[in-house]
């Protein structure tokens, strides 16, 4: 474990890091869309539209990535359970736009969506209400995974589950919802989710426009949540935080009480995964029960290993790193991923403790 | 489609003085040969009317095939029941060239067939195939019926069952005289109790007219029928329920009847839902062992060691590989591959857990969230070794006889012999491990190593090489569950994945680096969850078990059975 002193090393170099993470991401904001939109089809400069879908992407697990690493490169808790989170969110974007279909649904429903009229439901269930609405929905966005990182938080916490221990019950939370989503009777579309959407706020998904603009969303939200968990970690608060992931007793000892600041970060850390959870799915079109799958959620938290876990800027290099390799490598030799993952899983942890980001710092000092 | 019982006394006898003669049931010979008497069906067929009659059934009409097979059975030819028998088991069949009727012998291998007249074995030529005989459901039932009579008569105890249970429950006053005949002369208790619920259902279903003028019999039949487990005694019971119900006015014999049906009824549902519950339980304590199987192996790498291994899952699969292969390897030794798959399954997962620790987990000791994510790695890598080597597909195992089928106890309560035997074997493992811990020197040696390993070194206990044993123990058990799983799922690159939440639950549930605790956690969760199943369903119970774990760490986060003294501190 890396002291308290050495922290305060890298965050002077921090301030660096930071302006090159928001200016890369300010030129894309920039780039993209000229590229995409204005260069001719034939160039070799032009960016399709399956390519900003994929950056797009890349730039949702940056912000997943994000949010784990706050809580687990700055507050020692490793959930392995954040993409419920994610799925959350995306679950509460994606009934948004099932209601935005409207009555153009394969059978022409005006108020069920499609999945409802083919289980024979005869309305609309409560929990669905209001999800017509944008600014309802996105308050949703970030109140589902929010309430559900506070109360889970809250009796986790309180009763010092940590370590190992808090790992495996995150585990057991996003199997569990992996496990009820899939039932047709939860009424979220069951095992083939919410699909074939239409439209969002009135822009048709399918067109180049409309990516566009969703792409250049996501990277101004990335930029704004990376100063903003920027600003927590370099706060007071950020720095009791990291005292609690190297010693949480002695801190305890201290008179601080550290069930509380574990649960304000893991609330914040929540709702920005299910912030990128409600981006991932308008770009992707879909969202189903096996974002829940324990798997998803352990592999997040190696695109923070990779890049460099207490860092913010090593996640979301980390996450863009391995998607990209992932995209990649399942394009060439599809049989060859789950290798080259798990030997990313052992190396990263056993050779790069403090991933990539570190091996760059380190040769700077 | 009632027939006289001359059909069955003239074959039956046929088919059993000569059995008769070679010793015992001279009894039931002379029944066969009275009732031959009584209901005058000679045998008297020529061997050119019984041919013309196998003629028939190659026919296309079902009415006159129907009465070909009537006609076989009233001949009382000797070859008949052997015939009817064929043709229920679709194993009769007509060869065109030589216009002969022939039937497989299902037990003498493939391939053997016997003339359906002579029963000699013969050697055809299908040049333009052969042709099934081809039933519809009338005549399955007549033929059914025609069977068990024959049954009936039979000297395997275990085939007169079989008969009166397909005859129970028939509106036919002949088949309750049969009954009531068969009941003088036999002398197996069981069958006697079956025959006597046979009769008991007649006697409830027989004319109210007829029965009227004997109230006093109907009401022993009611009392003999209550608690009685067959299907066909409660439908019969019902069905007169309703009939008297439907009366206009009741005669207080009538009114005695309605009130002691009502109570047998309620005798069969209060045994029934008594059955019910035991085979909850026995599912339950079967999930239990099989959760506890799959959890010692973790109990001991994440229990006694403090590590997390994610790969333990993949452990399993290996064994349940393992399984295969040597199933694969040795095709004509069914019954005893699985045995020597046991040994090969713990060594092949004890290896590769021994590669892993010396590999990638020593260099992480107290580190348990990188070696949870190392650990992690290594399964995907083995997961997708798997599918590369052994195809993405799942494999099946096939089970030995004796593990197949399940142990009959009365109609509504059968246990499965693989479940059984996986009770067995996960007692004998865990009685195993435990031994092994408390009664060796090499356990010794473990338990010293996780209690204070600076200790033990000082004390001349080898660390590192203890560290590996513990860690090929632990996944040696995983591979000792891959075998189990294998005779209850598919094996499949997935199978290790799916077990490995519900391992870590167990673990986490029972307490850390306590065994029993382990044993204890395995059989509560494996009850629980088949006690909500019936009410929530299988998914929704598993959702309810999981909440319910996750709500209990937050209580006791040392799980039931917490560790104590200094060991407790790690």
């Amino acid at each position: 474990m890396t002291s308290v002193a050495n922290r305060t090393v890298a965050s002077r170099l921090a301030g660096h890091h930071d302006l090159l993470v928001t200016g890369a991401l300010g030129i894309a904001v920039l780039v993209v869309p000229i590229l995409a939109l204005t260069v001719p089809e034939g160039s070799a400069l032009h960016l399709s539209t399956f390519s900003v879908t994929l950056l797009g992407k890349y730039l949702c697990f940056a912000l997943l990535a994000l949010a784990v690493d706050l809580v687990w490169g700055y507050c020692g808790i490793l959930s392995l359970g954040h993409g419920a989170f994610f799925a959350l969110g995306g679950y509460a974007m994606g009934m948004y736009l099932m209601r935005q279909i409207g009555d153009r649904g394969v059978y022409g429903n005006p108020i069920l969506p499609d999945f409802m009229v083919f289980l024979d439901w005869q309305e609309l269930p409560w929990y669905w209400w209001g999800f017509s609405s944008f600014p309802f929905s996105m308050a949703m966005v970030v109140a589902v995974p929010g309430l559900l990182a506070l109360v889970f938080g809250w009796f986790a916490f309180r009763s010092r589950v940590n370590g190992v221990y808090l790992s495996i019950i995150t585990q057991a939370l996003t199997y569990a919802l992996l496990l009820a989503f899939f039932r047709n009777e939860m009424g979220f579309g069951g095992n083939n989710g919410l699909t074939d959407f239409k439209e969002i706020l009135g822009f048709d998904l399918q067109a180049d426009a409309t990516r566009v603009g969703l792409f250049v969303t996501t990277a101004l939200v990335l930029i704004a949540s990376y100063t903003v968990t920027r600003g927590v970690v370099s706060s007071r608060f950020g720095r009791v935080l990291v005292a609690i992931r190297d010693a949480e007793d002695r801190m305890r000892f201290l008179g601080y009480r550290t069930e509380h600041y574990k649960l304000w970060a893991f609330v914040l850390s929540g709702v920005i995964a299910g912030v990128a959870g409600a981006l991932y799915v308008p770009q992707v079109g879909i969202i189903n029960p096996g974002e829940f799958a324990p798997l998803n959620s352990i592999e997040l938290v190696i695109w923070v290993a990779i890049g460099g876990r207490g860092t913010l800027h090593g996640a979301i290099v980390g996450a863009i790193l391995v998607n990209f390799a992932k995209t990649w490598f399942t394009g060439l030799l599809p049989e060859a991923w789950l290798f080259v993952l798990g030997a990313l899983f052992v190396m990263g942890t056993l050779f790069l403790p403090r991933g990539l980001v570190g091996l760059v710092s380190r040769r700077e000092r | 489609m009632h027939r006289p019982v001359s059909t069955y006394v003239t074959f039956s006898c046929h088919h059993r003085i000569g059995a008769a003669l070679r010793g015992g049931g001279v009894q039931r010979t002379l029944l066969c040969l009275a009732l031959a008497l009584v209901f005058g069906g000679a045998a008297r067929a020529s061997t050119d009317g019984f041919e013309s009659m196998l003629g028939e059934l190659a026919g296309k009409s079902f009415r006159r095939k129907s009465e070909a097979i009537q006609a076989i059975a009233d001949s009382g030819h000797p070859a008949a029941p052997r015939i009817l028998r064929a043709l229920l088991e679709s194993r009769a069949f007509f060869a065109p060239e030589s216009e002969r009727l022939l039937l497989d012998v299902a037990d003498s291998g493939e391939g053997v067939v016997v003339d359906a007249i002579t029963g000699e074995a013969t050697r055809v030529a299908f040049e333009s195939g052969r042709r099934k005989i081809v039933l519809n459901n009338a005549m399955r039932r007549l033929l059914r019926s025609l069977v068990a009579r024959a049954g009936l008569a039979s000297r395997d105890p275990r085939e007169r069952r079989q008969a009166i249970k397909e005859l129970m429950g028939r509106d036919d006053p002949e088949i309750q005289a049969l009954l009531r005949e068969a009941l003088e002369i036999e002398q197996a208790r069981d069958v006697r109790s079956l025959l006597e619920t046979a009769i008991a259902i007649g006697a409830l279903r027989e004319d109210d007219a007829d029965a009227g003028s004997d109230a006093e019999a109907r009401l022993r039949a009611i009392e003999a029928l209550s608690g009685s487990l067959h299907n066909e005694s409660r439908i019969a019971l019902d069905g007169l329920l309703t009939r008297l119900e439907s009366r206009q006015s009741k005669s207080s014999e009538e009114e005695a009847q309605i009130g002691a049906i009502r109570e047998a009824i309620d005798a069969i549902d209060r045994r029934k839902v008594g059955f019910e519950i035991l085979e909850t339980l026995f599912f339950g304590v079967s999930l239990g062992f099989v959760l506890v199987l799959a959890a010692i192996g973790l109990a001991i790498t994440f229990g006694v060691m403090g590590v997390i291994n994610m790969a333990h899952g993949e452990m399993i699969m290996l064994g349940a590989y393992s399984t295969w292969s040597v199933q694969q390897l040795m095709p004509h030794h069914l019954e005893s591959s699985v045995l020597v798959a046991i040994p090969v399954a713990f060594l092949v997962s004890a290896l590769v857990g021994v590669a892993i620790e010396r590999g990638v987990v020593r260099f992480l000791y107290g580190r348990p969230l990188e070696t949870l994510l190392a650990t992690f790695g290594i399964s995907l890598f083995l997961q997708q070794s798997v599918r590369t080597i052994f195809s993405p597909l799942n494999r099946a195992v096939a089970s030995p006889s004796w593990m197949s089928g399940q142990w009959v106890l009365n109609d509504a309560f059968a246990l499965n012999y693989n479940r059984l035997w996986i009770i067995v074997f996960s007692a004998l493992v865990f009685a195993a491990l435990i031994g092994v811990l408390h009664r060796t020197r090499l356990g010794l040696q473990i338990r010293a190593v996780a209690q204070n390993r600076a200790m033990a070194r000082a004390m001349g206990v080898r660390g590192a090489r203890i560290d590996a044993i513990t860690f090929g123990l632990g996944s040696g058990i995983a591979g000792l569950a891959g075998v189990a799983l294998s005779q209850l799922t598919n094996v499949g690159p997935n199978l290790g994945q799916a077990h490995i939440v519900d391992s870590f639950m167990v673990v986490v549930f029972g307490g850390v680096g306590n065994l029993w605790g382990t044993l204890v956690a395995g059989l509560t969760l494996g009850v629980t969850n088949k006690l909500l199943e019936p009410f929530a369903g299988a998914v929704l119970a598993k959702i309810l078990v999981l909440v319910f774990i996750i709500l209990f760490i937050q209580r006791r986060p040392r799980g039931l059975f917490p560790q104590q003294g200094r060991s407790a501190e790690a």
